[in-house]
């Protein structure tokens, strides 16, 4: 990416100059709003269900983080098939795409996506194709983040 | 005509005998909805896949092509059409269906009006007498193949084009005598690259093609712009269309804004959620064969220039991170 530009004649440099100038921005302080707000919303119905399944069934504070999180997965899947989830996503942005039901989502709608394909090579070979690089660079990065937090107490030992 | 010009002029008089125009569900809500002929309930069109459905499209407006004329399809020489799915199954797929001799074209969304030169110029060199031209894509296919699957819930930028679901087919041919949409003349562009690499906003991208194109085919006709009732462009949408416009005033056309439109801007209602306009080979194809011609036969105009943008990028060209190669090709079609 970095040397991209470099790669450019005078003439392209001038033209994407020139055609900025006509480019419609992201409106970036309403997508954070909208972001904000969407997302809170999710949060706060996830919150919702941590409190039902801690009060309801017999979990605690600690365990009932797995059982939230695959009711919001169940979810955004659910809303995935009906074809509201894209709708929300073009309107909150972040705000559907952070939560775990953005992951629900990137996983169902590529299973959808790839149905016709047979379930073998289309399902199955298709359906972390947009999730795949959140599982790759999530366990690198778990893993990273391990490696110097043992790095760290093995020289400061407490 | 010079030696090296890029502008065919026809001078037997070809003319577009019949058209087929069919759209998708997001199009019937859309401003140009009483100039298709038919549409569709839904994406998948009674078939089990969306490329299936596409083909579908394809067949649909053929046959409908055929049908205004009382034509067979064994009465057309030869079919010329493309899309923009790998491979351009959908077109070679309905090829298979109606046994017509076939070339598969593809200049993305300029395909539209190189299937239609190329028809020109066939029945106007007495290769054929009767030639199918026209283009299609489907808003699933198109997703599936160059975005996201069409379910994923990402944000799309203000630059984003929407990919229209439809086809137009048009028989083009030379036994029509009296007052017809004809075919004088075309103007083959060559490909340009601007360095813009961003697939959400291909406007930007295509606009430089259009003006070269525009530019040439003014100049080895002679012609003025206001030889024209309207300019259009093929898919440049808000953002294109536009950038064409300074171009335009850089390059001293005298083209006027209320004399140049865009098909991208045409196909859907301004309440409908398409980001910066329509997009596709079906775009130019539907407008030019369903409501720039009836305009035309209402007398509202005479003599028009369409210009389809073609974005020649794939999925795997972009994430190498190669910019985007434009191509724009021209017909002029008048009524006489």
């Amino acid at each position: 990416m970095a040397n991209k530009n470099q790669n450019k004649t005078p003439e392209q440099k001038a033209y994407n100059q020139f055609e900025k100038k006509h480019e419609l921005k992201r409106p970036v302080l309403k997508n954070c709003i909208r972001a904000f707000w969407v997302g809170g919303c999710f949060c706060l119905a996830g919150q919702a269900l941590t409190y039902f399944y801690i009060y309801m069934f017999n979990f605690t504070e600690k365990t009932a983080g797995n059982p939230t999180t695959a009711t919001m997965v169940f979810l955004s899947m659910l809303l995935t098939g009906f074809g509201i989830y894209d709708h929300i996503g073009q309107y909150a942005g972040a705000g559907s795409a952070v939560p775990v039901t953005g992951f629900g989502n990137s996983v169902v709608s590529a299973a959808i996506e790839h149905r016709t394909e047979g379930y073998v090579l289309g399902v199955g070979g298709n359906i972390f194709k947009l999730a795949g690089t959140v599982i790759v660079f999530g366990v690198f990065s778990a893993f990273v983040v391990v490696l110097i937090r043992t790095v760290i107490m093995m020289w400061g030992g407490s | 005509m010079p030696a090296k010009s890029q502008t065919w002029t026809f001078t037997n008089r070809p003319a577009i005998l019949s058209t087929g125009v069919v759209g998708g569900p997001f199009e019937k809500k859309g401003q140009m909805a009483g100039d298709f002929d038919r549409f569709f309930e839904d994406l998948w069109i009674g078939e089990d896949s969306y490329e299936k459905a596409q083909r579908k499209l394809i067949e649909e407006a053929v046959g409908i092509a055929l049908k205004k004329r009382n034509l067979k399809e064994t009465d057309i020489q030869f079919f010329l059409a493309g899309d923009l799915i790998n491979q351009i199954t959908p077109t070679s797929f309905a090829a298979r269906t109606n046994a017509i001799p076939y070339l598969g074209l593809f200049s993305a969304c300029a395909t539209s009006m190189e299937s239609l030169a190329l028809a020109a110029f066939i029945v106007n060199h007495g290769g054929a007498e009767k030639v199918l031209a026209g283009a299609s894509s489907h808003n699933a296919t198109t997703e599936k193949q160059f975005r996201y699957p069409t379910e994923y819930g990402g944000q799309k930028p203000p630059t984003a084009q929407w990919t229209v679901t439809g086809a137009g087919f048009a028989v083009v041919g030379t036994e029509e005598n009296g007052p017809a949409p004809r075919i004088t003349s075309a103007t083959i562009g060559k490909v340009l690259d601007l360095g813009i690499s961003d697939p959400f906003n291909m406007g930007g991208a295509m606009a430089p093609a259009a003006v070269d194109t525009i530019e040439q085919h003014l100049r080895e006709t002679g012609r003025d712009p206001s030889y024209y009732d309207l300019i259009v462009t093929g898919d440049l949408a808000k953002i294109g269309r536009s950038i064409a416009l300074d171009l335009f005033k850089q390059r001293n056309l005298d083209i006027r804004s209320e004399q140049f439109q865009d098909c991208g801007l045409m196909v859907y209602d301004k309440s409908q959620p398409v980001q910066a306009g329509a997009s596709g080979a079906g775009c130019s194809a539907i407008v030019l064969y369903g409501h720039l011609l009836n305009e035309m036969k209402k007398g509202r105009y005479q003599k028009i220039l369409l210009v389809a943008t073609g974005a020649l990028l794939s999925p795997l060209s972009y994430q190498q991170g190669e910019t985007i190669p434009c191509i724009a090709h021209a017909c002029a079609i008048e009524y006489l």
